[in-house]
Protein backbone atom coordinates (compact mmCIF):
# COMPACT_ATOMS: atom_id res chain seq x y z
CA UNK A 1 0.00 0.00 0.00
CA UNK A 2 2.94 2.34 0.79
CA UNK A 3 5.38 1.12 -1.85
CA UNK A 4 5.69 3.68 -4.59
CA UNK A 5 4.99 1.51 -7.80
CA UNK A 6 5.59 2.77 -11.41
CA UNK A 7 2.08 4.52 -12.07
CA UNK A 8 2.76 6.54 -9.10
CA UNK A 9 6.01 7.80 -10.90
CA UNK A 10 4.15 8.35 -13.76
CA UNK A 11 1.33 10.78 -12.18
CA UNK A 12 3.81 12.65 -10.62
CA UNK A 13 5.55 13.37 -13.59
CA UNK A 14 2.46 13.94 -15.55
CA UNK A 15 1.45 16.52 -12.48
CA UNK A 16 4.43 18.21 -12.19
CA UNK A 17 3.96 18.93 -16.09
CA UNK A 18 0.81 20.14 -15.22
CA UNK A 19 1.52 22.67 -12.96
CA UNK A 20 4.40 24.05 -15.01
CA UNK A 21 1.68 24.86 -17.77
CA UNK A 22 -0.34 26.21 -15.02
CA UNK A 23 2.53 28.80 -14.17
CA UNK A 24 3.80 29.24 -17.39
CA UNK A 25 -0.01 30.41 -18.51
CA UNK A 26 -1.97 27.51 -19.04
CA UNK A 27 -4.26 28.09 -16.56
CA UNK A 28 -7.03 26.19 -17.61
CA UNK A 29 -4.71 22.96 -17.05
CA UNK A 30 -5.83 23.34 -13.32
CA UNK A 31 -9.31 21.72 -13.88
CA UNK A 32 -6.88 18.53 -14.86
CA UNK A 33 -4.39 18.97 -12.31
CA UNK A 34 -6.98 18.63 -9.30
CA UNK A 35 -9.60 16.08 -10.86
CA UNK A 36 -8.30 13.31 -9.26
CA UNK A 37 -8.22 14.86 -5.82
CA UNK A 38 -11.97 16.27 -5.74
CA UNK A 39 -13.35 13.50 -3.63
CA UNK A 40 -9.86 13.47 -1.04
CA UNK A 41 -10.05 17.10 -0.38
CA UNK A 42 -13.60 16.97 0.25
CA UNK A 43 -13.68 14.06 2.36
CA UNK A 44 -10.29 16.26 4.38
CA UNK A 45 -13.10 18.79 4.88
CA UNK A 46 -15.45 16.66 5.89
CA UNK A 47 -13.32 15.19 8.36
CA UNK A 48 -13.34 18.87 10.05
CA UNK A 49 -16.76 20.40 10.10
CA UNK A 50 -19.37 17.50 9.78
CA UNK A 51 -21.94 19.29 7.16
CA UNK A 52 -21.94 18.48 3.30
CA UNK A 53 -22.32 21.97 2.60
CA UNK A 54 -19.84 23.73 4.67
CA UNK A 55 -17.50 20.99 3.50
CA UNK A 56 -18.16 21.93 0.23
CA UNK A 57 -17.36 25.41 0.76
CA UNK A 58 -14.32 24.85 2.51
CA UNK A 59 -13.42 22.20 -0.65
CA UNK A 60 -13.79 24.78 -3.29
CA UNK A 61 -11.70 27.60 -0.95
CA UNK A 62 -8.77 25.14 -0.68
CA UNK A 63 -8.93 24.27 -4.66
CA UNK A 64 -8.65 28.19 -5.11
CA UNK A 65 -5.84 28.45 -2.30
CA UNK A 66 -4.03 25.63 -4.22
CA UNK A 67 -4.20 27.56 -7.48
CA UNK A 68 -3.29 30.95 -6.17
CA UNK A 69 0.23 29.56 -4.30
CA UNK A 70 0.56 26.60 -6.94
CA UNK A 71 3.85 28.56 -7.30
CA UNK A 72 5.27 27.53 -3.84
CA UNK A 73 4.44 23.86 -4.57
CA UNK A 74 7.88 22.15 -4.21
CA UNK A 75 7.61 18.41 -5.06
CA UNK A 76 9.17 17.26 -2.04
CA UNK A 77 6.02 15.91 -0.68
CA UNK A 78 3.21 13.98 -3.29
CA UNK A 79 0.52 16.82 -4.66
CA UNK A 80 -1.99 15.39 -3.29
CA UNK A 81 -0.61 15.61 0.10
CA UNK A 82 0.23 19.08 0.00
CA UNK A 83 -3.24 19.49 -0.91
CA UNK A 84 -5.10 17.81 2.04
CA UNK A 85 -2.54 19.79 4.22
CA UNK A 86 -4.15 23.23 2.42
CA UNK A 87 -7.27 21.76 2.88
CA UNK A 88 -7.11 20.67 6.70
CA UNK A 89 -5.43 24.52 7.09
CA UNK A 90 -8.15 25.88 5.27
CA UNK A 91 -10.86 24.16 7.71
CA UNK A 92 -9.03 24.27 10.45
CA UNK A 93 -8.65 28.50 10.10
CA UNK A 94 -11.80 28.72 9.33
CA UNK A 95 -12.67 26.77 12.92
CA UNK A 96 -10.56 28.62 14.62
CA UNK A 97 -12.27 32.09 13.46
CA UNK A 98 -15.64 30.61 14.69
CA UNK A 99 -14.51 29.64 17.68
CA UNK A 100 -14.93 26.10 17.39
CA UNK A 101 -11.53 25.01 16.92
CA UNK A 102 -11.28 21.58 18.66
CA UNK A 103 -9.58 21.65 21.75
CA UNK A 104 -7.20 18.03 21.01
CA UNK A 105 -6.76 15.58 23.94
CA UNK A 106 -9.88 16.71 25.66
CA UNK A 107 -11.86 14.14 23.53
CA UNK A 108 -9.66 12.72 22.10
CA UNK A 109 -7.61 10.70 24.80
CA UNK A 110 -4.78 8.71 23.42
CA UNK A 111 -3.24 7.82 26.70
CA UNK A 112 -6.70 5.93 28.01
CA UNK A 113 -6.27 2.01 28.48
CA UNK A 114 -7.39 -0.17 26.51
CA UNK A 115 -10.62 -0.07 24.57
CA UNK A 116 -13.05 -2.69 24.73
CA UNK A 117 -14.30 -3.98 21.33
CA UNK A 118 -17.41 -5.35 20.81
CA UNK A 119 -17.60 -9.17 20.97
CA UNK A 120 -19.53 -10.95 18.65
CA UNK A 121 -18.66 -14.10 17.82
CA UNK A 122 -20.71 -14.65 15.06
CA UNK A 123 -19.30 -11.87 12.90
CA UNK A 124 -19.04 -13.36 9.02
CA UNK A 125 -18.11 -11.55 5.80
CA UNK A 126 -19.91 -8.83 4.52
CA UNK A 127 -21.72 -9.76 1.41
CA UNK A 128 -20.99 -7.23 -1.70
CA UNK A 129 -24.86 -5.95 -1.36
CA UNK A 130 -24.92 -4.58 2.07
CA UNK A 131 -23.55 -1.07 1.03
CA UNK A 132 -26.89 -1.23 -1.11
CA UNK A 133 -28.41 -0.58 1.87
CA UNK A 134 -29.01 2.93 2.64
CA UNK A 135 -29.04 1.81 6.55
CA UNK A 136 -25.47 1.01 6.25
CA UNK A 137 -24.21 3.84 4.90
CA UNK A 138 -26.27 6.27 7.25
CA UNK A 139 -24.87 3.99 10.17
CA UNK A 140 -21.04 4.03 9.13
CA UNK A 141 -21.65 8.22 8.41
CA UNK A 142 -23.04 8.62 12.04
CA UNK A 143 -20.76 6.44 13.54
CA UNK A 144 -18.07 8.81 12.02
CA UNK A 145 -19.40 11.99 13.03
CA UNK A 146 -19.52 10.78 16.33
CA UNK A 147 -15.92 10.06 16.90
CA UNK A 148 -13.26 12.78 18.37
CA UNK A 149 -12.26 14.99 16.03
CA UNK A 150 -8.49 13.69 15.78
CA UNK A 151 -9.17 10.27 15.69
CA UNK A 152 -11.94 11.30 12.84
CA UNK A 153 -8.74 13.48 10.75
CA UNK A 154 -6.82 10.29 10.90
CA UNK A 155 -8.78 7.53 10.36
CA UNK A 156 -10.94 10.09 7.37
CA UNK A 157 -7.05 10.05 6.21
CA UNK A 158 -5.71 6.58 6.34
CA UNK A 159 -8.80 4.27 5.75
CA UNK A 160 -11.19 6.39 3.98
CA UNK A 161 -8.48 8.15 1.52
CA UNK A 162 -6.02 5.47 1.99
CA UNK A 163 -3.07 7.79 2.49
CA UNK A 164 -0.06 5.78 3.85
CA UNK A 165 0.46 6.00 7.75
CA UNK A 166 3.50 8.26 6.89
CA UNK A 167 1.40 10.47 4.21
CA UNK A 168 -1.26 11.03 7.24
CA UNK A 169 1.40 11.89 9.37
CA UNK A 170 2.58 14.88 7.09
CA UNK A 171 -1.13 15.97 6.05
CA UNK A 172 -1.48 16.78 9.49
CA UNK A 173 1.90 17.73 10.69
CA UNK A 174 2.11 14.99 13.76
CA UNK A 175 4.15 11.74 14.58
CA UNK A 176 3.93 8.34 13.04
CA UNK A 177 3.36 7.06 15.88
CA UNK A 178 0.73 9.69 16.84
CA UNK A 179 -0.98 8.79 13.90
CA UNK A 180 -0.71 4.97 14.84
CA UNK A 181 -2.45 5.76 18.14
CA UNK A 182 -5.08 7.81 17.05
CA UNK A 183 -5.53 5.40 13.95
CA UNK A 184 -5.73 2.31 16.33
CA UNK A 185 -8.37 4.29 18.84
CA UNK A 186 -10.39 5.10 16.03
CA UNK A 187 -11.06 2.11 14.51
CA UNK A 188 -11.59 -0.09 17.60
CA UNK A 189 -14.26 3.24 18.69
CA UNK A 190 -15.78 2.21 15.10
CA UNK A 191 -15.91 -1.03 15.71
CA UNK A 192 -17.82 -0.68 19.52
CA UNK A 193 -20.05 1.28 17.83
CA UNK A 194 -20.64 -0.50 14.54
CA UNK A 195 -19.99 -3.99 14.78
CA UNK A 196 -23.02 -5.10 16.99
CA UNK A 197 -25.54 -2.53 14.21
CA UNK A 198 -24.01 -4.03 11.49
CA UNK A 199 -24.93 -7.16 12.35
CA UNK A 200 -28.47 -6.52 12.88
CA UNK A 201 -28.50 -4.23 10.02
CA UNK A 202 -27.24 -7.21 8.10
CA UNK A 203 -29.41 -10.45 8.27
CA UNK A 204 -27.81 -13.19 6.08
CA UNK A 205 -29.52 -14.15 3.02
CA UNK A 206 -29.65 -17.43 2.23
CA UNK A 207 -26.46 -18.38 -0.68
CA UNK A 208 -27.29 -16.86 -3.45
CA UNK A 209 -23.52 -16.96 -5.10
CA UNK A 210 -23.00 -13.25 -5.13
CA UNK A 211 -20.98 -13.27 -2.00
CA UNK A 212 -17.34 -11.61 -2.17
CA UNK A 213 -14.80 -12.57 -0.80
CA UNK A 214 -12.62 -10.41 1.33
CA UNK A 215 -9.32 -10.62 0.19
CA UNK A 216 -6.46 -9.67 2.92
CA UNK A 217 -3.06 -8.26 1.70
CA UNK B 1 4.64 -14.45 25.21
CA UNK B 2 1.37 -16.07 25.95
CA UNK B 3 -0.98 -12.94 24.81
CA UNK B 4 -4.53 -12.69 26.59
CA UNK B 5 -7.25 -10.93 24.81
CA UNK B 6 -7.19 -7.30 25.82
CA UNK B 7 -3.33 -7.67 24.30
CA UNK B 8 -4.25 -8.68 21.70
CA UNK B 9 -6.98 -5.53 21.67
CA UNK B 10 -3.97 -3.66 21.78
CA UNK B 11 -2.25 -5.54 18.32
CA UNK B 12 -5.08 -5.17 16.54
CA UNK B 13 -4.59 -2.06 14.58
CA UNK B 14 -0.95 -2.94 14.20
CA UNK B 15 -1.44 -6.41 12.77
CA UNK B 16 -4.01 -4.85 10.27
CA UNK B 17 -1.16 -2.79 9.19
CA UNK B 18 1.35 -5.07 8.86
CA UNK B 19 3.61 -3.28 11.50
CA UNK B 20 4.14 -5.92 14.24
CA UNK B 21 7.13 -7.20 15.25
CA UNK B 22 7.41 -10.53 13.74
CA UNK B 23 7.78 -12.35 17.37
CA UNK B 24 4.81 -10.19 18.68
CA UNK B 25 2.52 -10.72 15.56
CA UNK B 26 3.58 -14.56 15.73
CA UNK B 27 1.90 -14.41 19.60
CA UNK B 28 -1.08 -12.39 18.45
CA UNK B 29 -1.44 -15.48 15.41
CA UNK B 30 -1.20 -18.37 18.13
CA UNK B 31 -3.81 -16.36 20.20
CA UNK B 32 -6.08 -15.97 17.01
CA UNK B 33 -5.74 -19.27 16.16
CA UNK B 34 -7.62 -20.73 19.35
CA UNK B 35 -9.76 -17.62 20.33
CA UNK B 36 -13.70 -17.19 18.77
CA UNK B 37 -13.73 -13.65 20.44
CA UNK B 38 -10.54 -12.22 19.13
CA UNK B 39 -10.98 -13.74 15.68
CA UNK B 40 -14.09 -12.11 15.25
CA UNK B 41 -12.99 -8.50 16.71
CA UNK B 42 -10.18 -8.88 13.88
CA UNK B 43 -13.03 -9.85 11.25
CA UNK B 44 -14.82 -7.03 12.14
CA UNK B 45 -12.15 -4.67 12.35
CA UNK B 46 -11.26 -5.28 8.74
CA UNK B 47 -14.50 -5.16 7.55
CA UNK B 48 -15.20 -2.14 8.73
CA UNK B 49 -11.99 -0.84 7.39
CA UNK B 50 -13.32 -2.10 3.79
CA UNK B 51 -16.22 -0.06 4.26
CA UNK B 52 -14.45 3.06 4.82
CA UNK B 53 -12.99 2.60 1.62
CA UNK B 54 -15.68 2.37 -0.30
CA UNK B 55 -16.73 4.92 -1.98
CA UNK B 56 -20.58 4.39 -1.34
CA UNK B 57 -20.62 5.21 2.35
CA UNK B 58 -19.47 8.70 1.93
CA UNK B 59 -20.58 9.65 -1.52
CA UNK B 60 -19.47 13.52 -2.72
CA UNK B 61 -23.10 15.86 -3.10
CA UNK B 62 -24.72 16.06 -6.11
CA UNK B 63 -22.94 18.43 -8.83
CA UNK B 64 -19.80 19.12 -6.46
CA UNK B 65 -17.72 18.72 -9.53
CA UNK B 66 -19.67 21.30 -11.71
CA UNK B 67 -19.70 23.59 -9.09
CA UNK B 68 -16.28 23.04 -8.33
CA UNK B 69 -15.30 23.70 -11.52
CA UNK B 70 -17.38 26.88 -12.44
CA UNK B 71 -15.86 28.52 -9.32
CA UNK B 72 -12.57 27.83 -10.51
CA UNK B 73 -13.09 28.98 -14.08
CA UNK B 74 -14.19 32.04 -12.38
CA UNK B 75 -10.39 32.28 -10.69
CA UNK B 76 -8.79 30.95 -13.43
CA UNK B 77 -10.55 34.08 -15.83
CA UNK B 78 -9.26 36.91 -13.43
CA UNK B 79 -5.99 35.69 -11.52
CA UNK B 80 -2.95 34.46 -11.84
CA UNK B 81 -0.89 32.06 -9.32
CA UNK B 82 1.55 33.41 -7.34
CA UNK B 83 5.08 32.34 -8.49
CA UNK B 84 6.87 32.40 -5.62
Amino acid sequence: MTAPHPTAELQQEREAALIAAVLSGEREKFHELIRPYERQVYLTALSLVKNEAEAEDIAQEAFVRAYRKLGSFRGDAKFSTWLIAITLNEGRSRLRKENRATIESLDGNESDGTLTPAQLTDWHELPSEVLEREEIRLLMQRAVAELPATFREVVMLRDMEELSIHETAEALGISISLVKVRLHRARLLLQKMLAPRLKTAWKPEKKSGTKRRLSWF
Amino acid sequence: MVLNCKHVWNHISDYIEGTLDPAVRADVERHLAHCEICSAVLDSTRNIIILMADDRVFELPIDFSKRLHARLDAVLASDVPDRT
